[in-house]
């Protein structure tokens, strides 16, 4: 009996053991994106992989968070930044691979209202004053380059002391939308990106918060030094860069910026 | 149904039960019978991970394997990789994680056997190892079985260090309870259901075991007679 128990504990451990863990193969890319491109991305990178036959991993989060990461030795082979300034300083410290920075898009910021909401979003930013809006979700301003616009909006408009009190902060664009589209929060400043998304254009509605109050929120794509395949990596640039692409994302509310 | 992150999951609670459960038994067998003055501190030290949120334990582990610590820069030069970020990196930080959830039961079922059997088998001549394998363990196996399941299940459940010194990569790092949480944010419930009744549910079936084996309703190592 002793016997038998052992031999069924070294069959579990062998069986957990050999459970295959995937090791990363050569052909994949390990893309780190900012959260407003979530579900934009989810559409693009299924097109790549059909076309290239390269496995691509993505990582979604807060563009702050992923440039302290890689300044750790995260193993990323892009970066999606939601803010040009975490690519530029990467590449100030030698991070990145020279010349493959591409700003591939400009953000914007909108209010978010699930469509039950009786609030009315023409009126602009001053509506988060309402009487009715108990909690305004926005992304981390530390390091959520939406989240730093949405603050920034707001002191431009002189509504920031107003509405202080009733922000809750999202770890990244896409948890701030997640807050509203849960009803936890009653409004939101999102990403015109996630707005636009299927799945929440279905549950609610946007208005336009105007361009004036925030500086333009530049994004930009990088090829990191730690990347084991840059070819493949820059074969997904040139991949954004096609017209069917930029299609794709302009139907997202990524509008490449009229310099680049 | 994603299984990745779940093999994923299951694969680093293995291995860091195995690694416990090896490096655990000496520690768990000092603190039992050390007459040390100050074997409470060693004891404190061991339940640190415990109250330690899991993001600060998980953030400076990070800094001390990171590249610029001479720890990550040794494993560099040696592997070719870093490692933070990596399955081997998740793996010594959850050992860290998970420490006290295997010491705490098997020291003190060591400490709670009867002192005369052992005193009784080093008179008669078995040396401490012997000692060790044939009469303390068997007699305290209920802890030991404890400890496994408990650790195990606790390393399933990570999330704070694991995202920390992980770096959610699908398939190196992503594990379940990151996986929930990305699929939330994605505002894909479905999915982030169903991977959490799974958890649930292993953790329920874990639990009870253990509960079962120390009740000696169910005997993990039936003894031959």
């Amino acid at each position: 009996m002793r016997r038998y128990a052992t031999g069924i504990l070294a069959l579990i451990l062998i069986v957990g053991w050999s459970v295959p863990g995937r090791a990363l193969a050569a052909d994949t890319l390990t893309i780190a994106a900012a959260a407003d491109l979530t579900f934009a991305f989810k559409e693009v990178v299924p097109e790549f992989e059909k076309e290239t036959g390269d496995t691509v991993k993505l990582s979604f989060g807060s563009s702050g968070n992923f440039y302290a990461q890689v300044q750790n030795g995260a193993p990323y082979d892009l970066f999606f930044s939601a803010d040009i300034g975490y690519p530029k300083k990467l590449e100030a410290a030698g991070l990145t691979e020279p010349g493959t920075m591409y700003e591939y898009a400009v953000g914007k910021i909108v209010l978010w209202v699930l469509n039950q909401s009786p609030l009315d979003l023409s009126k602009g930013l001053p509506i988060l004053t309402d009487s009715s809006v108990h909690k305004i979700a926005i992304a981390d301003p530390a390091h959520a380059p939406y989240g730093r616009a949405a603050v920034e909006a707001l002191k431009t408009d002189k509504l920031y002391d107003a509405v202080k009190s009733k922000l809750v902060q999202g770890e990244n664009i896409a948890q701030t939308a997640q807050f509203v589209q849960s009803g936890s929060a009653d409004i939101g400043i999102l990403a015109l990106s996630l707005a636009l998304a299927p799945k929440l254009q279905k549950e609610g509605r946007y208005g336009a918060i105007p361009d004036t109050l925030y500086p333009p929120i530049e994004q930009a794509a990088v090829v990191l030094k730690a990347s084991k395949d840059k070819a493949a990596a820059e074969a997904f640039i040139a991949f954004l860069k096609k017209p069917e692409t930029i299609a794709l994302m302009k139907r997202y509310g990524f509008v490449i910026p009229s310099k680049g | 149904m994603n299984w990745q992150p779940i093999v994923l999951t299951i694969r680093i609670a293995f291995t860091v039960c195995a690694i416990l459960l090896v490096i655990g038994m000496p520690i768990a067998y000092w603190l039992a019978f050390t007459q040390r003055r100050w074997k409470f501190m060693a004891e404190a030290l061991t339940a640190m991970p415990l109250v330690l949120p899991p993001t600060v334990l998980g953030f400076y582990i990070l800094v001390a394997i990171g590249p610029h610590s001479p720890v990550g820069r040794l494993y560099q030069e040696c592997f070719g990789r870093g490692l933070p970020f990596s399955f081997q990196g998740l793996v010594l930080a959850s050992v860290i994680y998970s420490f006290p959830f295997m010491i705490q039961p098997i020291a003190s079922a060591f400490a709670t056997i009867d002192r005369n059997l052992i005193s009784a088998s080093l008179i008669l001549g078995a040396s401490r190892l012997k000692t060790f394998f044939r009469v303390i363990l068997p007699l305290s196996i209920g802890g030991v079985v404890t400890g496994i399941v408990l650790s195990f299940a606790h390393t399933m459940g990570e999330f704070g260090v694991a995202l920390m010194v992980g770096g959610n990569i699908p398939g190196a790092t992503q594990t379940i309870a990151i996986a929930i949480y990305d699929d939330v944010q994605a505002l894909d419930y479905k999915s982030a259901n169903e991977t959490a009744l799974l958890l649930l549910a292993f953790s329920f079936i874990t639990l009870s075991i253990t509960y079962a084996v120390n009740r000696r309703l169910w005997a993990a190592w039936p003894l031959a007679r």
